[in-house]
């Protein structure tokens, strides 16, 4: 938002990409969460773009993403972050630099911050996004560019290198006073927050997405039911996610006709989503560890549900698990 | 020599944003001003966020219904 509002205070007219690889935080959770539904549920990039009066372009690269995902060339962050690859992914010649060039201007602009992030926006690595993105000296960071080398713009005078910013490091003190200086009141703070793969949790169910199928191939809908419900696995060959609320019922409930699902009886309980093989063995534990969130889990026996891809019904009379019987290994 | 406009229709359920928004704007490259397009979806979000990407790309937003299973969102491109 101030990188975008530093460049159009000297004239210059600027339009918003927005990249959604699958992982981005914006509003899912939000949506999906019955008891999240008070919350506003504003798209921040589109609040942005109409704060700003630009236009915005989301793109879709969830199937381009993979890659970058799959095969970071410089590694991951703390968690499943490939952050450095990724930017470098998102200003390279088939994204930013294509759009770009199609609609004819002339530079992109980020809003990095120098020292800001631990893995992307160090003194080492800005430099090398600029390089392998092929963007070069046409990718300018007007918020630390007096840190860094002119770019084209500045040289060929289309930006006022004098207008723009040197800030670095991790206090947004600077970048607060500026938004206080163009009177912005509200403004998003992810703070890393705006990526699943920077969240440990979710990191760590990723990972024994692809352990639990032994491929590392996934699809949307795989990486959306990451975010939702408990996951438990309690056999190596299947796993099974348990609502926590109504309106995660409702979203696992989308999925009935691909996944085998359960319920206790009567329809008061959680949804489960079983993935993966299972035998009637696995059902049955499967079973007792749903009604073990359901309102029977303090009886003797409950029935379970048991509802087939194809619709077909079967009950399973168990006896809930009790919370000492569920070991720890098997949240994950 | 004068097109008529057409009416178009746009599923997105079950899509959670900003894929309902995507979906949109990407059914409006392929339409003229004038066409209308009804999108169907059912995450909320899409209440704020397909308004909010109207307003910024310059279409207008006909009407917003509630149902109970689904949300409707009629737009006129511009």
């Amino acid at each position: 938002m101030l990188a975008t509002k530093v460049i159009m205070e000297q004239g210059i007219h600027v339009e918003g990409i927005n990249f959604f690889t699958g992982f981005c935080v914006e509003g899912h959770t939000h949506a999906i969460r019955k008891n999240e539904k008070q919350k506003e549920k504003r798209n921040n990039a589109l609040w942005v773009a109409e704060q700003l009066g630009i236009k915005l372009h989301i793109i879709d690269v969830i199937e381009e993403y993979k890659d970058v995902l799959l095969n970071p060339k410089h590694g991951y962050g703390q968690y499943m972050n490939p952050c450095l690859d990724c930017k470098i992914f998102m200003v390279n010649k088939a994204q930013a630099w294509a759009w770009m060039e199609e609609n004819n201007f002339d530079f992109i602009i980020t809003g990095e911050v120098m020292g800001q992030r631990p893995k992307s926006q160090r003194k080492a690595t800005m430099p090398i996004i600029a390089r392998e993105s092929g963007s070069e000296d046409r990718l300018l960071r007007p918020l630390c560019a007096k840190h860094l080398p002119e770019t084209l713009p500045e040289r060929e005078g289309w930006v006022d290198r004098d207008k723009l910013h040197a800030f670095h490091g991790r206090n947004r003190k600077p970048q607060i006073a500026l938004a206080e200086q163009f009177g912005f009141t509200d403004f998003a703070q992810p703070a890393g927050g705006c990526c699943f793969l920077t969240d440990e949790s979710y990191s760590d169910k990723l990972v024994d997405l692809w352990k639990g199928r032994g491929t590392r191939e996934y699809e949307l809908d795989d990486i959306m039911l990451l975010k939702v419900g408990r996951h438990l696995r309690p056999a190596k060959n299947y796993k099974v996610i348990i609502s926590r609320e109504e309106g995660e019922t409702n979203f696992l409930k989308g999925y009935r006709s691909e996944f085998f699902t359960m319920q206790t009886l009567p329809h008061t309980g959680p949804i489960a989503l079983i993935d993966g093989e299972t035998t009637q063995e696995d059902l049955r534990v499967a079973a007792s560890l749903v009604a073990r969130y359901g309102q029977g889990r303090h009886s003797d026996n409950v029935d379970v549900e048991l509802r087939a891809p194809d619709g077909s019904l079967s009950i399973l009379h168990v006896q809930p698990l009790k919370p000492e019987q569920v070991p720890k290994s098997w949240y994950i | 020599m004068k097109t008529e406009s057409s009416h178009h229709e746009l599923s997105a359920k079950r899509l959670l944003c900003p894929m309902p928004v995507i979906k949109t704007q990407d059914k409006i490259k392929t339409l003229k001003p004038g066409d209308t397009l009804t999108v169907t979806c059912t995450d909320p979000g899409v209440l704020n966020d397909i308004p909010a990407w109207c307003r910024i790309n310059g279409h207008e937003v006909l009407a917003k219904q509630e149902n109970e299973n689904d949300i409707q969102i009629k737009i006129l491109v511009r």
